[in-house]
């Protein structure tokens, strides 16, 4: 019994403790603390909706106002996850419009979401703030008209890369004339027009408004009168960068409503860019903390003379047409970078490009001295350039490259490029993202297990020699979450080894791999805590030999129990057959109610 | 202790049977390299003796035990082919695994970048133009109109007749009908014949049954689509630029079943 602080102290204190992992500690000292924590937790991050059931979340926190929601896993995003697969939030909603009235803000990320859900949301939860779809698809302009007559406090509305059956742009007209609360609106994912007058009032009389991010379907010669109604942006959007011939006055109109935001620190956008128009841009450079030009196709040159004059850059996302030479102007720059993300500009095309090397990579760590977050492909690397990084920048702690042909060894020594990412683990302690590609065997993943023991997410492709690869990681990695793997010859050995490792992680993606269907059986049946789902899209497992190897393997942890919602390509392992055919229907039923 | 005792009372199949919560101790998980490569198509491989319950166990570190393991010739399971990366041979393809078609072709999922990121180059230039001639330059770039995908998939649902699991297609990445017919061809073929076969997965020797005739109704299969309008419609009729802008959804129907597919005004959603 705790004797110290009444419940009231306590319940003041926790009210200050924001962080979830802050309340999820405090809730492991002791019953009443535990108690106390719960009944005041406002904020849920569940990193798997699968991972336990909507019902035991809410009762065990009544005072619920906000949620985030992660579905399908990570690969999803290339494609390898059939359609179907899961991740509804439909039951989430529903169970919340019954019990959590007072919901305000929904945030999901690679989820399914019907325009039935943002119905529901629209009129169940009448405080509702802020609605965040990330990477999410199943709804169209249907399900927003929905959000925008019904939610009158709404803040927020961002469907970043979110794939929407845009079947009119007229949605924006139902957010009423007396609705004047928008904060952020992110609607880059629509692939047609919207009504631009509708948007251009909108705009216009919401005063709070920060964050405008448009679709490339908004021309360039609307941006200028767009801006004017919302002067007070700190992150945009653009739409089209272009037309379809240069117009001076377009230019100047440009230049005066840029150079009206005196508060803008963010820019994005910049579909189909014409380099004349560019210099608009030039009065607010200096403030710029962020640019993202991942879609703009433009020459390394020009890219250098925009961020040239960024000094204050924080983050940049480019094409790899920026080029070593124009990493080395950004490396001369941006002091200040922390986070490079260097897109390819033609990923099926796999000829040597002599433009962007490891070089330029290596430039920019030498410049950049607060550079922590990279993600970087191209078509070349060494052991040397990664050893030198490795040395150079210790606090790197998110590093993702990819070099785009599958098994590319050092291309100076021929050598796999183990040794290169066994610097990086063992230099840079604080790691907890790290994406490997290029040839590798076993040994760098030993090297991962013996220094990485930061990490939280690994992901890893066409890689390794053996089991040993995996259970060097499995057993090495003490902080791994997720770990995704493609086509590697790891098997059966490694994961039943490390079976126990499995109930410490959010969740496993094994997929071209050599794990056979009996492991996984027998890994389901042995493991309740864990879901172990197989999917195969060629017809079920259990009419092939158990030594078959399964296509794809899921394997994450849960309270909830084996799903109810899967498609008929997807098998739950240890599931006795009684249950099958419960599941089989009700798997078809969820997937005809989510058509 | 006891326990290996008991073990070498009890008969094998009782063994197998029998969880073991212990390190492996004396018994060699690597046993022979000859077991080993025969471990992942072993149809009696004894899998509870690997399972650990306990805490994380470490291999025994023989390495030269794993390096036969993935060059198995002897495939009665799905065929793979995995070559040994050998650090001074150059780089080697590896066959994607888990592609039952043998058609070679893009890795799926690779590079692993988001497919609104892809075909960018081409959806305007390959390459940015010299700065210049701007007038020049900003007839290629701006040649589209706003509408159009600037290497954003447009991707369409597409069901086929006898095959329960849907796809989806980037019509972006087409310019015609023709092109269109071989992708659907493609797409469908290795999954048709999966559907056909029947429980075992080895000896996929046959050959897959080409998908051919889409568009004029030669074939078994005829490629039809829904609008914007919800009207059924044949693919081929209009040009492809208006196709594209109002296909919704695509459907393979088997030509035979045609006639009994209403055309035209939308009765029922089109079921899947």
């Amino acid at each position: 019994m705790d004797h110290s602080f009444p419940q009231k102290v306590l319940e003041h204190l926790f009210s200050f403790i924001d962080s979830n992992k802050d309340r999820n500690a405090i809730s492991l000292v002791s019953k009443s603390w535990y108690e106390i924590e719960r009944r005041s937790r406002k904020k849920i991050f569940i990193g798997n909706c699968y991972a336990v059931s909507p019902t035991t979340v809410i009762k065990r926190f009544p005072e619920l106002r906000s949620i985030t929601l992660k579905g399908k896993p990570h690969f999803a995003d290339f494609n390898l996850v059939p359609d179907g697969w899961g991740g509804y939030v439909y039951t989430w909603i529903e169970a919340m419009a019954v019990s959590v009235p007072l919901l305000e803000e929904i945030r999901l990320k690679r989820m399914v979401v019907t325009d039935e859900s943002l119905e529901l949301i629209a009129k169940s939860f009448k405080n509702f703030k802020v609605l965040v779809l990330i990477s999410c698809e199943g709804f169209s302009t249907d399900g927003l008209e929905a959000i925008a007559s019904n939610c009158r406090n709404l803040k927020e509305l961002n469907l970043q890369e979110s794939e929407v059956e845009d079947l009119s742009g007229d949605w924006l007209c139902y957010f009423p004339d007396s609705y004047t609360s928008l904060v952020s609106l992110n609607i880059s994912c629509l692939n047609n027009e919207v009504n631009l007058s509708a948007l251009e009032a909108l705009l216009g009389r919401c005063p709070n408004l920060q964050t405008l991010c448009l679709n490339h379907a908004v021309p360039l010669d609307k941006l200028p009168s767009l801006l004017s109604q919302c002067p007070q942006l700190v992150e945009l959007g653009t739409g089209v960068y272009s037309t379809e011939e240069m117009h001076p006055d377009v230019l100047s109109s440009l230049i005066t409503a840029f150079s009206g935001c005196k508060q803008l620190k963010s820019l994005s956008g910049f579909w189909n860019v014409l380099p004349s128009y560019l210099p608009a841009l030039y009065p607010i450079c200096s403030r710029l903390t962020s640019l993202n030009l991942s879609y703009a196709i433009i020459q390394s040159s020009d890219i250098v003379k925009l961020i040239g004059q960024c000094p204050n850059l924080l983050r940049l996302w480019v094409l790899d047409y920026i080029e070593d030479v124009g990493l080395e102007a950004v490396a001369a720059s941006c002091k200040d970078l922390q986070e490079l993300r260097v897109f390819p500009s033609d990923p099926s095309c796999l000829e040597l490009n002599n433009a962007l090397t490891e070089r330029g990579l290596v430039s920019v760590f030498k410049g950049c001295p607060k550079l922590q977050s990279v993600l970087y492909f191209c078509r070349q690397m060494s052991n040397a350039a990664l050893s030198a990084i490795a040395q150079i920048r210790p606090n790197l702690t998110r590093f993702r490259l990819c070099i785009l042909e599958p098994h590319t060894p050092d291309y100076l020594t021929l050598q796999p490029l183990d040794s290169g990412f066994g610097a990086i683990v063992e230099h840079c302690k604080d790691l907890q993202r790290l994406s490997l590609s290029g040839l590798l065997t076993d040994r760098v993943f030993e090297y991962i297990g013996t220094h990485a023991k930061k990490l939280e997410m690994l992901s890893v492709a066409f890689a390794g020699d053996s089991d040993l690869g995996l259970h060097y990681v499995l057993s090495g990695c003490e902080n791994l979450r997720k770990l995704e793997i493609r086509d590697c010859p790891f098997g059966d050995e490694a994961l039943l080894a490390n079976a126990a490792k499995l109930e410490t992680m959010r969740s496993l993606w094994m997929s071209s791999c050599s794990v056979s269907y009996g492991a996984c059986k027998l890994l389901g049946q042995k493991m309740p805590k864990l879901n172990v789902e197989v999917i195969d899209e060629s017809g079920p497992p259990d009419s092939r030999p158990d030594s078959c190897p399964v296509e794809k393997l899921y394997i994450y942890r849960s309270i909830a129990g084996p799903r109810l919602d899967m498609p008929g390509f997807v098998w739950t392992m240890g599931d006795d057959s009684s249950r099958k055919l419960e599941l089989d229907v009700a798997g078809v039923e969820a997937q005809f109610r989510n058509l | 202790m006891n326990e290996m005792t008991r073990n070498e009372r009890e008969s094998s199949e009782e063994r197998k049977l029998e969880l073991r919560l212990a390190p492996p101790g004396v018994e060699n998980w690597f046993n022979t390299s000859n077991n080993n490569k025969q471990r992942a198509y072993d149809y009696d491989y004894d899998y509870e003796s690997k399972l650990s319950l306990g805490n994380f166990l470490h291999f025994p570190s023989n390495k030269a035990i794993v390096k036969g393991k993935e060059s198995s010739s002897s495939q009665t399971c799905c065929p793979k082919s995995v070559e040994l990366q050998n650090g001074d041979n150059k780089v080697t393809a590896v066959s994607n695994t888990s592609q039952k078609r043998t058609a070679p072709g893009p890795v799926v999922g690779w590079p692993p970048i988001r497919s609104f990121r892809k075909n960018l180059a081409t959806s305007s230039n390959s390459k940015p133009s010299p700065p210049e001639s701007h007038t020049q330059q900003h007839n290629k770039v701006a040649g589209k109109k706003p509408i159009d995908n600037f290497g954003k998939g447009l991707f369409v649902k597409i069901n086929m007749d006898g095959v329960p699991i849907g796809r989806k297609v980037d019509l972006n990445a087409y310019d015609s009908y023709q092109n269109l017919s071989s992708a659907v061809d493609e797409l469908f073929r290795g999954l048709l014949k999966a559907q056909r076969d029947s429980s075992s997965c080895r000896g996929n020797k046959e050959e897959e049954k080409v998908i051919s005739g889409l568009l004029d109704g030669s074939g078994e299969y005829t490629l039809v689509y829904e609008d914007n309008e919800g009207d059924r419609m044949l693919v081929g009729d209009v040009p492809w630029h208006m196709f594209v802008s109002t296909v919704k959804r695509l459907r393979v129907l088997k030509s035979t079943e045609l006639s009994a597919f209403t055309l035209g005004t939308k009765q029922d959603k089109i079921p899947t």
